[in-house]
């Protein structure tokens, strides 16, 4: 799988939704990227690329978009 | 407008008496404007004590309070329904009502934000394997919080790889303690919970089953109050040793806070003192006629916090008693205010995190 397809699925997994709605999506813009679900995505994340992401990362990871930025940080490129 | 990303970037325990207090009638004052245009409730308290909000506000130790039990009464809150986010509640024992909490977006991402910063400054910014003594279901309805759930919730962001070590009836799951303990082996490990449950269904459940565990690389972190362990007559300094000598944790930090202002929480150092950051401060009254107490005399507490913009909670008068052991000056370093917490008022509704377990029972 690369890493594309690794992320979009944990996206899908972690907020129950399917893979054409994950381009664009915000914390707080669906019902389950809440607080919750945002802890539950950066798990699902932290599993599949094998890193551990720092806590101002984890706050800042606002979208879609600017997770695969904060990724990079991790060496994870897309 | 309050520059909320500026203010959370200023060290927490870095403003002196002076400065912070400047610093927090701009903000508070600001908020008591904001309150009184958008909450029409808030508005008309404030008329019936006669204060003016556009006036010159000296300080914010003279802006009016209101009583912590007021959010059980009425529906408070300075946004539109449709603006609500997140409902959190507070603890109370059946027949009780309970506070609710209006959050929007900003107020709730302002208060985790505010929790990483003052949490990173006694755990470092690392985030560390977590091990959860409470269950996992507390966390189960996502719209509606109990102070519990947001708790774990909140101090989740401090954890990788989370372990809860209760089973959702309370027991202690030894299994999965003990394979969580050998992952970690040698690594530094956050431990999580409310001081009652850690209490009545960690440490009492080891010492019974004569078990010992190692968390000597663990740093706890725990709040939700002492009453029920007051009543079981346990020390803050015994409560250390005990868990010290079931699983030879050394870095023990409680934390006072409360669901009106979450996000503002008041940690122990190091020296045992609760330590008020620049978000938030605290401010001792007299019951008899509600002036400000020195240094040293127990008083009603007040809590303020520039944290809630979503609802009329930044000016709190609490239920709990307390002193003030100084400020600018306590050995760990830290600036600002520190204090100890008696407990709660004589008379007083009974109230606290453990106390809304009890209702569950």
């Amino acid at each position: 799988m690369t890493n594309i397809e690794k992320y979009i699925q944990s996206f899908t997994a972690a907020f129950d939704i399917e893979a054409e709605q994950c381009e664009g999506l915000e914390y707080q813009g669906i019902e389950t990227w809440d607080s919750v679900g945002h802890m539950g995505l950066i798990a699902e994340l932290e599993d599949v690329f094998d890193i551990m992401m720092d806590t101002d990362d984890i706050i800042d990871f606002s979208s879609f978009e600017k997770g695969k930025e904060i990724l990079g940080k991790y060496d994870v490129e897309f | 407008m309050i520059d909320y990303n500026q203010i959370l970037n200023i060290p927490p325990y870095s403003y002196r008496k002076k400065e912070k207090e400047d610093f927090l009638t701009a903000i508070l004052g600001e908020l008591t404007k904001h309150h009184y245009q958008k909450s029409p409730l808030y508005k008309r308290m404030m008329d019936t004590l006669n204060f003016n909000p556009e006036a010159v506000i000296k300080s914010y130790q003279n802006i009016p309070f209101l009583p912590v039990s007021l959010f059980k009464e009425l529906d408070l809150k300075s946004i539109n329904d449709d603006e609500i986010f997140k409902t959190m509640t507070s603890s109370g024992t059946t027949g009780q009502a309970v506070s609710k909490i209006y959050l929007d977006k900003e107020t709730a991402s302002h208060q985790q934000k505010t929790l990483v910063k003052i949490v990173s400054n006694f755990t470092g910014s690392s985030r560390m394997p977590m091990l959860i003594i409470d269950c996992s279901s507390v966390i189960k309805n996502r719209a509606m919080f109990s102070a519990r759930g947001a708790g774990i919730l909140g101090f989740s962001i401090f954890g990788a790889n989370k372990t809860y070590a209760l089973d959702d009836d309370m027991n202690l799951n030894l299994e999965v303690i003990e394979a969580f303990l050998e992952k970690h082996q040698g690594k530094p490990i956050f431990v999580f919970g409310f001081t009652f449950m850690i209490w009545q269904h960690f440490y009492k459940e080891l010492k019974k089953q004569n078990i010992r565990i190692d968390l000597s690389q663990g740093i706890l972190i725990h709040g939700g109050g002492w009453k029920k362990l007051k009543n079981e007559a346990v020390s803050p300094q015994a409560f250390k040793e005990c868990l010290n000598d079931v699983c030879g944790i050394t870095k023990v930090h409680d934390y006072y806070g409360m669901v009106e202002q979450t996000g503002c929480i008041y940690m122990e150092c190091e020296e045992g003192h609760l330590h008020a950051s620049i978000f938030s401060d605290i401010i001792t009254r007299r019951p008899i006629d509600f002036t400000p107490c020195d240094i040293g005399e127990t008083g009603i507490i007040e809590v303020v916090s520039i944290l809630p913009k979503s609802y009329p909670g930044h000016i709190l008068l609490t239920e709990d008693e307390g002193v003030i052991l100084g400020e600018d000056d306590c050995p760990c370093g830290r600036l600002g205010k520190y204090f100890g917490i008696h407990g709660r008022l004589k008379n007083a509704e009974i109230r606290g995190c453990s106390d809304t377990y009890e209702s569950q029972k």
